[in-house]
């Protein structure tokens, strides 16, 4: 072999292993590309199942009356499909938690970002983390077993099913979520804002408070449209705590079902598959997603109102 | 002269005392709130503690509540987690790599962020409809530990790929160049620079997320977990060949939650107890599972300085 033949083999060698390693990482990146659109492909199923069951649930029940009716009785043998009652126990649910959740969460996240050392700083944030890893399930047997009897000391004629212990819980637990995105986008304030109102001679209250807050408006929103569609969307506490009838009541010291507890019951029995009856939890399911996704805008919304650009 | 002075002074120091009021407020609602907390993991315990035993540990559930126990319960979170794992970190990890490494500025990677984003946001309950529907009516694999698994699986897909990107965010940008420059290819760069720098953020994000699969309830029932499970799924290994076998995914499962739920909703004060002592167990499962994940990250941070 001549020294000619021997450098072509290898150019020809080169090429081809170049080749290779091109198809190769052609291979990969269509691979990752897959691996990302899984998540598309998730939600046009979730889209795509609730509205296929629901156009079948609307076959049987009219618009109308899914949302002007007062009573929500599928499985009873004159039935009602009103979804109002479930959608009334959600919000007051939600609202009781939230009126536990965001006092709360802000007062903890204007404590660490403004008030707190680096040192309990460091110390609370995994500490909040925790609370965050306590499974529902077991926030749902605190607030049936611990806080319900421990309110009826308080009002003796509190029944066991209620929708304020439920909602106190949820606050609790989502506390963390709050406190800590709040607290994300107080810290990303910059520094010379707090300084021009220090040298103005504000107090570190008067500065959090009128300057940091303000200015952390749009992350704040933010965590509040966090813990609203974490609260509408638990199940497990109230499936446990708030009792299982629909009610259309908005006295929180009442029993009443939220949307998810009703899909909880409904699982939990035994309806065949394709009846009006299976149909009607993803009708509510339906619901809960438009609900959930109303907030979700409606908090993409105001943080772009609220952006401060620095 | 010296009134307005003293009026000054007067309301200097009313406001420090208002900024040490609000201070001193701060931190008490951050006690309070993590006292109400601890007392009430502590009467968890203090209930559950005693029922916690090895024949707690050994039995199936029962009609009597001094018999029964949570054996079917744990195997089952065991085996449901170990097909979550499967799924949504190989998953999770090729989204990630790809919307951080490879993706072009296009919209079709912005759907994909949209929805990524959106997707974190579902409700879980919505995902086990979405099963129920699908997976186990439209694909036939009916209420069994593969449909149990992959739901898990989906609802925590988003988190996985959201706290890797963010790990893999944190890799310098140099480091990719530094590769590139001695003629790496793509892949090269990924597999051994960026991916093996950021495990510690990788590792942390997945480790939360499944421990929070582990105690995710709502979803399961939807499928049609069962709670009354007095048997174990067939074995995943066997003795002939080819010693493993995949008929346990199509056994119906049951796992600690839907256990633990199951005997909360029972109105006898005895079935509140292994209720508690279910919850125990379920508590030490997902803080452990989180204080490994807060050590992994404290251990990668020391590793890696740039």
């Amino acid at each position: 072999m001549n020294a000619e033949a021997v450098l072509k083999k290898a150019e020809a060698w080169r090429l081809s292993s170049r080749l290779f390693t091109h198809i190769k990482e052609k291979a990969i990146e269509s691979l990752l590309l897959f691996a990302a659109l899984t998540s598309v492909a998730i939600t046009v199923g979730i889209v795509g199942v609730l509205v296929y069951e629901s156009v079948g649930f609307f076959r049987h029940v009219s618009l109308w009356e899914f949302v002007t009716d007062r009573q929500w009785t599928p499985l009873f043998s004159e039935p009602h499909y009103g979804i109002l009652p479930l959608i009334s126990g959600t919000l007051v649910t939600t609202a009781v938690a939230l009126g536990v959740a965001v006092p709360m969460g802000s007062l903890i996240a204007i404590y660490l970002s403004e008030y707190a050392s680096r040192g309990v700083r460091e110390a609370i944030k995994p500490a909040l983390e925790l609370l965050s890893a306590v499974p529902t399930v077991v926030y749902g047997y605190f607030a049936l077993l611990f806080v319900t009897p421990a309110l009826q000391k308080l009002w003796p004629a509190l029944p066991g099913f209620n929708m304020l212990s439920a909602g106190l819980v949820i606050g609790i637990m989502i506390v963390p979520y709050v406190s800590s995105v709040s607290e994300d986008a107080m810290r990303a304030v910059p520094v010379h804002l707090r300084e021009g109102a220090f040298a103005l001679g504000a107090t570190r209250m008067q500065t959090a408070l009128r300057v940091v807050f303000p200015s952390a408006l749009s992350g704040i929103t933010a965590a509040y449209v966090l813990g609203i569609s974490r609260a509408i969307g638990e199940t497990m506490v109230v499936a446990i705590a708030a009792g299982m009838q629909p009610t259309l009541t908005w006295n929180p010291l009442e029993p009443a079902a939220t949307m998810t507890a009703y899909i909880v019951q409904v699982s939990l029995g035994d309806l065949p598959h394709g009846s009006v009856g299976y149909q009607t939890i993803f009708a509510t399911g339906l619901t809960l997603l438009v609900m959930t996704l109303v907030f979700n805008i409606a908090g993409h919304v105001l943080k772009k109102r609220y952006r401060h650009v620095y | 002269m010296s009134t307005d002075r003293e009026r000054i002074r007067q309301r200097v120091i009313q406001r420090r005392r208002r900024d040490r009021l609000f201070a001193f407020a701060g931190l008490a609602v951050m006690v309070v709130a993590s006292l109400v907390l601890l007392s009430l993991i502590g009467q968890l315990v203090y209930e559950g503690m005693g029922r916690v035993s090895w024949q707690f540990l050994t039995s199936y559930p029962s009609r009597f509540a001094s018999q029964a126990g949570i054996l079917s319960a744990w195997i089952g979170t065991i085996l449901v987690m170990l097909l979550t794992a499967l799924t949504a970190i190989p998953l999770g990890l090729g989204a990630a790599i790809y919307l951080e490494e490879y993706a072009p500025k296009n919209w079709m990677t912005d759907l994909i962020e949209i929805n990524i984003t959106n997707l974190a946001g579902v409700p879980s309950i919505v995902y086990g409809l979405m099963a129920l529907g699908l997976l186990v009516y439209e694909f036939h694999l009916g209420q069994s530990f593969l449909t149990a698994g992959l739901t898990l699986a989906m609802l925590i897909l988003p988190m996985v790929i959201i706290a890797t990107r963010e790990a893999l965010r944190a890799v310098p940008p140099q480091i990719r160049e530094a590769a590139f420059a001695l003629g790496a290819t793509k892949w090269q760069t990924v597999r051994d620079h960026v991916v093996p720098y950021s495990m510690g953020g990788i590792l942390t994000g997945m480790i939360l997320a499944l421990s929070r699969a582990v105690g995710e309830t709502a979803p399961l029932i939807t499928v049609g977990a069962l709670s009354f499970i007095a048997f174990l799924p067939h074995p995943p290994l066997t003795v002939e060949f080819p010693f493993l076998s995949t008929q346990w995914l199509f056994d119906a499962f049951t796992v600690m939650p839907i256990q633990m739920f199951n005997w909360v909703s029972r109105p006898q004060e005895e079935f509140h107890t292994n209720a508690a002592a279910a919850g125990v167990i379920l508590l030490v499962m997902t803080l452990a599972m989180n204080g490994l994940a807060i050590t992994v990250r404290a251990r990668y941070r020391r590793r890696i300085h740039w």
